[in-house]
């Protein structure tokens, strides 16, 4: 009596997939970023830089994809070429060889306030810094600033947007969405803060 | 719906698995290729309580279908240019699904969804328009075919 035929191996399973996810006609693109920050998830779309996320900050990759599937798309592939412009631009940034960043921002998980405020944000030069209520005031509300601080809590491209130059009237650094020795990194690959000794 | 990579992620194996039983492994990637964009294609539109499974196999053997259907009907291959080296024919090294392939549409595919993408036969059934019960009698008719041809 014949055995049936046996299951093949799937050698080739994963290259094939990975073949798949690098041209096929997705919604949305990601890649997994390294860097000194940590691990940042980008994601964009046809109209640009969508996401940049703190991996360990929004409940891990599962849980980032699963916000741009509800919000953007479910057609979701991970396709690491098609986020070279931005980890090259990350690199050079932590290498102290960019100043400003180039990525064109798509804005459709902010909000039209949050919008206005986050313009107003990526208009702050690099080493400098500004308080929430000046924010406010640029992006044309004056009084405010505490929503201004919730739209900068809600930043979808922290880093590219630099909210991290935002900081408290008083001096305080204020929150940031990846924590705050994020925020301390940030600013001291600017200048802003020393350097920590030892 | 769920972010299309994690379904990737998780079928990838089983519609590889058949790919290569269904159409050998030189042109498994066609099929893996046109049945996962076939799936992106349809991706917001699905019902998310639907078997993915056996939704993702019922394409790939529809394209496993087209490709063998192709085949058939395909040109006849040109002679080889005198100047090409002879090419050695590839090991066979998938042994009894060359035979599978060789079977009546409906065995080779009951087959294939049975052993090598370890759908049930009432997946089979769906993917193949027909009771669970068909998809069974089909899949053991191919293989009552093979062992006969085997023991000839």
């Amino acid at each position: 009596m014949t055995a049936a035929p046996q299951t093949p191996s799937n050698a080739g399973a994963a290259e094939a997939a990975a073949r798949f996810a690098a041209g096929a006609p997705a919604d949305v693109r990601y890649a997994v970023i390294d860097g000194p920050a940590g691990r940042l998830v980008a994601a964009r779309t046809g109209r640009g830089l969508a996401r940049l996320a703190y991996e360990d900050d929004n409940g891990g990759l599962d849980a980032i994809l699963d916000v741009l599937a509800a919000r953007l798309s479910p057609r979701i592939l991970e396709a690491p070429a098609q986020l070279d412009d931005v980890r090259r631009e990350l690199d050079e940034y932590f290498d102290h060889r960019r100043r400003a960043f180039d990525v064109v921002i798509d804005w459709s998980l902010v909000s039209p306030f949050g919008r206005k405020i986050l313009r107003a944000t990526a208009a702050i030069p690099f080493g400098e810094t500004r308080t929430y209520s000046q924010v406010a005031a640029a992006a044309g509300s004056p009084k405010g600033s505490r929503a201004a601080g919730n739209a900068l809590g809600a930043n979808p491209v922290p880093i590219i947007v630099p909210c991290h130059r935002v900081l408290r009237s008083g001096g305080g650094l204020g929150g940031y969405t990846g924590g705050l020795q994020r925020k301390q990194l940030l600013l001291r690959t600017e200048g802003v803060l020393p350097d920590e000794l030892g | 719906m769920i972010p299309f990579q994690r379904f990737l992620d998780a079928h990838r194996d089983d519609v590889w698995r058949f790919s290569v039983a269904a159409v050998g492994r030189e042109d498994a990637d066609d099929v893996f290729q046109e049945t996962f964009l076939a799936a992106l294609r349809a991706w917001p539109k699905l019902r998310s309580s639907e078997n993915l499974k056996a939704w993702v196999l019922t394409i790939a053997a529809n394209k496993a279908t087209d490709h063998h259907r192709a085949r058939a009907r395909g040109p006849i291959p040109a002679e080889r240019p005198p100047e090409q080296p002879f090419d050695d024919p590839p090991p066979s090294d998938d042994g009894l699904w060359a035979g599978v392939r060789e079977l009546p549409p409906k065995q080779r595919a009951a087959i294939t969804l049975r052993y090598a993408a370890d759908l049930d036969y009432a997946a089979i059934g769906i993917a193949l328009d027909c009771s669970a019960d068909a998809a069974r009698r089909s899949a053991f008719e191919g293989l009552r075919t093979l062992r006969r041809k085997e023991a000839a």
